[in-house]
């Protein structure tokens, strides 16, 4: 090893190093964007040292440069022009369309290291085929996955579950394709058959992530991420690079722990999402009274409720950031806080389209952070809350959950029924993702607020500006 | 077999685990922002891009690397943007807003970004 490659990969760790100490850091908000900084230094040095390696190569041809270039700054342009433009209730779909960049770039890395060794004399090494077809397979089903995904958020493709007849067998025919022709790869390296199972793996993703609906997107998103970490890694493994293989590997333990909240928050298993939710969506428009006194309620006395209590919890839900309404909701809070309230925000992991979007919804509609509490950290406090604001949320308040025998059984819940009184705002009765009635409607203790979350909670800021002269 | 991907298969592992172990104390307010730098981190595929063009010398080599350097500097790029974008709204307390309505009321809306 000569003192320059020594120099490169000590380079490669230090960066390495950054991208740790970024992660760690970002263990609290007070030091996440510390974390942010320190990993973007690891990364503008990570990219320094491969350009120093490129250039000491000396065999980059001219098309080469400009090619690489090229390539670089319309990237780098796209990146910063979606960055900064973006909504944050769009978060989800840009994290999306990153794993899709991530992955794709992944798989053809090692696409061109395996057509050149294929071209060889001495031919494709073994220890290099086995993670050149888990590349190119994992890449290739994020490519197509987190399109899918990114296009069921955006509302382009349909967020409901879509199956048609044989859309499982065609899944499954893919993944034996893919499988297959990876197996076949390792006795016989050929092209052809790369070709054709980079087809199977992005049909293989399409398949999967279709017949997910909108509700289960907190989960696909961290599979797809930590699909895109591993298939990074694997680049790796193919390219022989450790800082590849290290943040790779960081990044497909992040996915994986995300998945598994999420999952678990749902009370439900990874392959009980992948097949196919229950329900049919998260906008049945489905008006179904449930068995029992439905007790609704006028914006006015809602809000004098919540002008005379002290202690109000606020449940935002998807609904919530689907009416674009965080910034009302953080107005009315501001102003309940003004007359001496204690204002907290219950946030379900599962609230919203990715894991943690609700804080960010909030955070960015002026919300301290600290008022943002996590379900265990709330739950106890419900029972001294004088008025719980459930807005946008539904199944992750229903009682049912606590009994066997109901859809949502032993999924984790807020709870919301604990509290003195209770307010929800809905456009009507209908169903939430899981398809069963709510029983937190129709206790005692609930009003109905019946509107549109950013109208219902703008009527409620009028009304409480009145009260208070 | 070598010994190279040993040493491969040591690092990713234990990269692996520290992953697990740092990122498992990550509160959940922070989680969006931690898969964007997650995602982030992931656009270090660009260093395998620009690798793509020291063996590069055909047009199917060129195509590849102009693709792949162009997905993953987008990955790169916007991922950093866009976390830092979201953590500068992290804030302890409220932030003082300008006299007169808040701009919340005014717009409806912000896209929230100065950036």
């Amino acid at each position: 090893m000569t003192t320059f490659h020594w120099v490169t990969q000590l380079l490669y760790v230090a960066s390495a190093v950054c991208f740790v100490l970024g992660l760690h850091l970002m263990n609290s908000p007070a030091t996440a964007r510390r974390g942010n900084q320190v990993s973007t230094g690891g990364m503008a040095l990570a990219i320094a040292t491969t350009f120093a390696l490129v250039v000491h190569a000396g065999t980059v041809t001219a098309t080469g440069w400009i090619v690489m270039i090229a390539g670089i700054l319309v990237g780098a342009g796209a990146g910063l022009y979606s960055a900064r433009t973006v909504q944050m209730t769009a978060m989800p779909q840009l994290v999306s369309l990153f794993n899709a960049v991530g992955g794709g770039a992944a798989a053809l890395v090692a696409v061109h290291d395996y057509v050149r060794l294929a071209g060889a004399t001495t031919g494709v090494p073994e220890s290099t085929t086995i993670p050149t077809i888990l590349d190119v397979l994992i890449g290739a089903v994020t490519f197509s996955g987190s399109i899918i995904a990114a296009g069921k958020l955006q509302g382009v493709i349909n967020a409901a579950p879509v199956t048609f007849r044989g859309s499982r067998a065609a899944n499954i025919a893919a993944a034996v394709v893919g499988v297959g022709g990876g197996a076949y790869m390792i006795a016989t390296p050929s092209v052809p058959v790369m070709i054709i199972i980079i087809l199977a793996a992005l049909a293989f993703g399409v398949t999967m992530v279709m017949p997910i609906g909108g509700a289960d997107m907190p989960v696909v998103i961290s599979l797809l991420n930590a699909f895109t970490g591993t298939a990074v890694a694997m680049a790796g493994f193919v390219i022989g690079n450790w800082a590849l293989i290290i943040a790779g590997a960081l990044v497909g333990a992040s996915g994986s722990i995300l998945t598994k909240l999420m999952a678990d928050a749902m009370n439900r298993s990874l392959r009980n999402i992948m097949i196919g939710g229950f329900g049919t969506g998260d906008s049945t428009p489905a008006v179904a009274g449930p068995g029992g006194d439905v007790r609704s309620v006028a914006a006015d006395d809602a809000a004098i409720q919540l002008a005379y209590a002290q202690k109000i919890i606020i449940v935002p839900g998807y609904g919530l950031a689907a009416a674009q309404a965080q910034h009302q909701v953080a107005e009315l809070a501001a102003l309940l806080e003004e007359r001496g309230a204690e204002v907290s925000y219950a946030i379900h992991p599962v609230a919203g389209r990715m894991p943690g979007h609700m804080n960010v919804l909030l955070a960015e509609a002026n919300v301290p952070y600290p008022q943002l509490k996590e379900m265990e950290e709330i739950n106890p406090e419900f029972s001294r809350a004088d008025v719980a604001l459930v807005i946008g949320a539904n199944d992750v308040t229903n009682p049912a959950a606590r009994r066997v025998g109901t859809a949502i059984s032993g999924m984790p819940i807020l709870d919301v029924d604990q509290a003195k009184s209770i307010i929800v705002i809905k456009r009507s009765m209908g169903h939430g993702y899981a398809g069963i009635d709510n029983e937190l409607y129709v206790n005692p203790k609930t009003s109905m607020l019946f509107a549109d979350a950013k109208s219902a909670l703008t009527d409620l800021i009028a009304s409480v500006k009145t009260l208070v002269g | 077999m070598t010994a190279e991907l040993l040493t491969d298969i040591t690092i990713f592992v234990l990269a692996l685990l520290v992953g697990f172990e740092v990122i498992s104390k990550v509160p959940a307010t922070l989680h969006t922002p931690l898969m964007s730098a997650a995602n982030s981190i992931h656009g270090i595929v660009l260093a395998g891009a620009m690798l793509i063009a020291v063996t590069a010398d055909n047009a199917l080599g060129y195509i590849l690397a102009f693709v792949a350097a162009a997905f993953a500097a987008m990955n790169v790029v916007g991922g950093y943007v866009v976390t830092g974008r979201m953590l500068k709204m992290f804030r302890r307390s409220r932030a003082p807003v300008p006299a007169g309505d808040t701009p919340a009321a005014v717009n409806g809306q912000r896209t929230g970004g100065r950036a």
